[in-house]
């Protein structure tokens, strides 16, 4: 399983040198990729089948936890499945869609780093592998929110998203990381077996709010819903992908891999179903008043994810099983209308749909798409819809007597408004008279419209044999929800009962609604006019005051000059250790215990007194540097006269390096004027005296303290039995603190990278407009 | 700066600073030395030989800019990290040849990471003080 996440992550870093090729007719290539790893998987549906999983482990950073741990089971495959699936229609769709796009390569490099990160977080079995493929899926949707970046509302829709789903993502780690503690594991499986453990922890409620953040923001719940509208600014095939099957879905998909760790209790329940609820409603209303396709669609994505919040929150095996299988209806219907609104809109150039109409003369493959995925949305008898309909109703219906009513009214009303929202992408473009002006329309590519159509017969032979999915995988996503078994069986005919009318009142209803509502814009603004009442205006607000007091606190502590900035840092330094001096108490100083002087020291600091007297009293810069590095070498000697070689060495070569340095700045400067005042200079010599005093006081402290040698004698016991090396000082560097080491590096080369760009790409004073 | 005698004597001070700062870097593992303080020093042989021919000559003898071998360095570690992932060790295991190689005695991953840090200290303080020097 982990070459199949590699697989993506390694051709997207290829198309970074070989880009310019993908560009040609090899482009062809890309959607082979999610083929032979769609392949891969159905591959694997006989064995998850049976009720086996598939688990897979290699060591990563096995000392802090972090490891590869891959499961596949019912509900793994499941997503890995519309992943690769879903993915393989969307890359040749989206071939054709960006054909001669200057950023083509740059594009599917991103899809195939988000595919990666996706099928990371539905397969990690490990917490924190799970993050980290989650904030990937962030960062790479990111790229591809803000793919048109020479438009301004691009770039702000990706960063809302970005900071939205990152920020939940850090809760997220938060409430992992408590649960993982409390059971004492990091892999998602064995947590399960923690259940009653975790759930009776005090700190239970604050894991559960964590977790919930984490997935209602990633999967668009009320109040954190409005960065996915934001996020339709993305090209349509990223839409399609990220926005109806695989991001938005992955909050769904943690919350479900989480029910047998931390479900089955009130407040998972309840908070899921309040928090569902709200938002199915709200956004099925909401997607009725738009006026731009994928607005519409954008709601009604809201809606049902909404929908799979609730059915998780309800949480008996029938709302799971629903649950279950409308992730998949879903996928279809929805990635199936992204891509035909996609096609109106590449070739009308519109999205508008009180524009559109008739397009079902010029765009007829298309219209029976978008048709079969509308009747799907709508639950239609004979789509898969309309199985994943009664399923809801099913499970709304048998939940508690005094509640069942109300919950399966919500969901009838949610239901109404989405049977019209489908009706309005799916239908309303095509029916009607043709305008002049879209005369000259024609079918796109092949490639474009060929994969809606397949998906969309999917949902329509899904329906007519629901037991193609039921039986051979999905019983199995509904189970390993459960961590029971559920006992799904998928039917069409169930009689004539309460469930089949209800489906059938709502499909009337949802007709009438949108025969009755006529998208304009006067409703539009009408909507537009509680904007300021809006979770997006408030959290808008509340980042405004944040850049708005950062900008003044960075203002008033950074005036631009370094000796004042000096200044601050060393007395925040000196507070800081004097307070923690303090907090020890006296000081006793045992003189008898100290080595004596020998007259090579006295000589030493006497040198250095001597160079530091040089640079107070200088007037040239020159000679105060030089004197600087005096004091360096000297205490390179005190070094060597306590055995410290490597740090003697060390010092030497850094201070030479830095008095080269000086020197060339120094050479670039204005010549030396004196500008102190007394003032300033007795300032100057207090805050100094300070510091030193402070610094001298805690090296006699040390000395006071027990001493505890622990980590030294480990690294000198096992510097040559571990790590084979004899400099104990070496061996840490490379080998026992290597990560630090490597870090450093990087950030030396940062810091390289950053003067040489401040020097020499400095722009002219023509290119500064 | 011109100076006949620094001249000179840099021209043979070069070869003999590299070949001391190379040394540097091999004996770490054993003796004091490694790669961070290795690539100091192999940088003050080019800042010395800068000083006594100018910077335009020190940059014709590398032929190459050293921030180049910052990423070469960074990548030579990152191998060096990652190799014992493919033999299904966790990355930073340290892995070492049986037998020891002559003259250099035994070779292991970490003298690469070494090797690695050299090049990227070499790069880096080269392209900061070089880039300055070279300022206008």
């Amino acid at each position: 399983m982990l070459f199949t996440v590699l697989t993506g992550l390694i051709t997207s870093s290829l198309l970074v040198p070989f880009g310019k090729i993908i560009k040609t007719k090899w482009s062809i290539l890309l959607p082979f990729i999610p083929v032979i790893l769609f392949l891969f998987y159905l591959w694997h549906v006989p064995v998850i089948a049976n009720g086996t999983n598939v688990i897979q482990h290699l060591a990563w950073v096995p000392s802090l936890g972090v490891n590869f741990d891959f499961r596949l089971d019912g509900l793994s495959l499941l997503f890995a499945l519309l992943i690769t699936g879903i993915g393989t229609a969307i890359f040749f769709y989206g071939r054709s869609y960006l054909k001669g796009h200057v950023y083509f390569d740059r594009f599917f490099a991103y899809l195939l780093l988000f595919m990666s990160a996706m099928l990371g977080v539905v397969l990690a079995n490990n917490i924190l592998t799970l993050f980290v493929f989650w904030e990937l899926t962030s960062i790479s949707s990111f790229f591809l929110i803000g793919f048109n970046n020479d438009s301004k509302e691009s770039r702000n829709s990706a960063l809302t998203a970005l900071s939205i789903t990152g920020l939940g993502g850090f809760f997220l780690l938060a409430g992992l990381v408590l649960a993982g503690n409390i059971a004492d594991t990091f892999i998602i499986s064995e947590l399960f077996a923690q259940h009653d453990k975790i759930v009776n922890h005090p700190l239970y409620p604050l894991i559960v709010g964590l977790v919930f953040i984490g997935a209602f923001t990633k999967s668009a719940q009320f109040p954190f819903h409005f960065w996915l509208p934001g996020a339709m600014k993305a090209p349509t095939p990223v839409s399609a992908y990220l926005h109806s099957a695989t991001m938005v879905k992955a909050g769904i998909y943690l919350l479900a891999r989480l029910t047998p760790a931390l479900g089955s209790t009130e407040l998972w329940n309840t908070t899921l179903m309040i928090v569902g609820g709200f938002t199915m409603v709200y956004a099925a209303i909401h997607s009725l008043f738009r006026t731009d396709l994928k607005g519409v669609l954008a709601y009604s994505t809201i809606s049902a994810l909404g929908i799979l919040t609730f059915l998780l929150g309800i949480g008996s095996n029938e709302a799971i099983i629903a649950a279950s299988v409308f992730i998949l209806v879903h996928a279809l219907y929805k990635a199936t209308l992204f891509m035909v609104t996609g096609i109106i809109d590449h070739e009308t150039h519109t999205r508008d749909l009180t524009k559109l109409s008739g397009l079902r003369k010029v765009l007829m493959p298309v219209f029976i798409a978008a048709l079969l995925a509308a009747l799907s949305s709508a639950g239609l008898p004979y789509t898969f819809g309309f199985i994943g309909k009664d399923l809801i109703y099913e499970a709304t219906l048998h939940y508690q007597e005094n509640w069942a009513l109300w919950l399966t009214a919500l969901a009838v009303i949610t239901n109404i408004g989405l049977v019209a929202a489908g009706f309005m992408a799916g239908i309303k473009p095509f029916t009607g008279r043709l305008p002049s002006e879209f005369e000259q329309v024609h079918l796109p590519y092949k490639s474009m419209w060929i994969p809606p159509l397949i998906l969309a017969t999917l949902g329509l032979v899904f329906g007519i044999f629901p037991g193609i999915v039921g039986d051979y995988f999905n019983h199995q996503t509904a189970n390993a929800i459960a961590g029971q078994e559920t006992g799904m069986h998928l039917k069409i005919w169930h009689g004539f009962n309460t469930v089949l009318i209800l489906s059938l009142a709502t499909l009337a209803a949802g007709t009438v609604v949108y025969l009755l509502n006529k998208p304009s814009r006067a409703k539009l603004a009408a909507i537009e006019r509680f904007n300021k009442i809006s979770p997006q205006h408030i959290i808008s607000n509340i980042a405004n005051g944040i850049t708005r007091f950062s900008s003044v606190y960075t203002n008033a502590i950074h005036d631009g000059y370094l000796r004042s900035y000096h200044l601050k840092i060393i007395l925040f330094a000196e507070l800081l250790l004097a307070y923690k001096l303090w907090l020890g108490g006296p000081i006793q100083i045992d003189f008898e215990n100290l080595t004596p002087l020998s007259w090579y020291e006295v000589g030493i600091v006497a040198i250095l007194i001597g160079a530091l007297y040089i640079i107070v009293t200088t007037k040239s810069r020159l000679t105060s540097v030089v004197s600087t590095s005096v004091i360096g070498y000297c205490i390179c000697l005190l070094f060597v006269f306590y055995s410290a070689p490597d740090l003697a060495m060390t010092q030497f070569t850094i201070d030479t390096l830095t008095t080269v340095l000086f020197v060339l700045v120094l050479y670039k400067l204005p010549p030396f004027i004196n500008f102190v005042r007394q003032g300033i200079l007795i300032r100057d010599a207090i805050v100094a005296l300070g510091f030193g005093v402070i610094i001298s006081l805690i090296a006699l402290r040390v000395l006071y303290e027990p001493n505890t040698t622990a980590i030294s004698d480990f690294y000198g016991e096992n510097a040559y039995l571990l790590a084979k090396g004899k400099n104990v000082v070496n061996v840490i560097l490379v080998d026992f603190r290597g990560m630090d080491t490597m870090f450093e590096t990087v950030v030396l080369s940062i810091a390289a990278l950053g003067v040489y760009s401040l020097i020499k790409l400095r722009l002219k004073s023509s290119e500064k407009e | 700066m011109k100076s006949a005698i620094l001249q000179t004597a840099t021209r043979y001070l070069l070869p003999i600073l590299l070949l001391f700062s190379f040394f540097l870097l091999l004996r770490g593992h054993y003796y004091p030395g490694g790669g961070f303080v290795g690539g100091l020093v192999a940088s003050i042989a080019f800042v010395l030989h800068s000083f006594a021919n100018g910077t335009e000559n020190t940059m014709k003898i590398l032929r190459y800019k050293p921030l180049s071998l910052i990423p070469i360095g960074l990548a030579i570690s990152a191998v060096s990290v990652t190799f014992p992932l493919l033999l299904g060790f966790p990355p930073m295991t340290g892995l070492w040849f049986e037998e020891p190689i002559p003259v250099i005695g035994m070779i292991g991953s970490a003298l690469f990471f070494d090797l690695g840090v050299y090049l990227v200290v070499i790069g880096v303080v080269l392209t900061i003080l070089f880039t300055i020097a070279l300022n206008d």
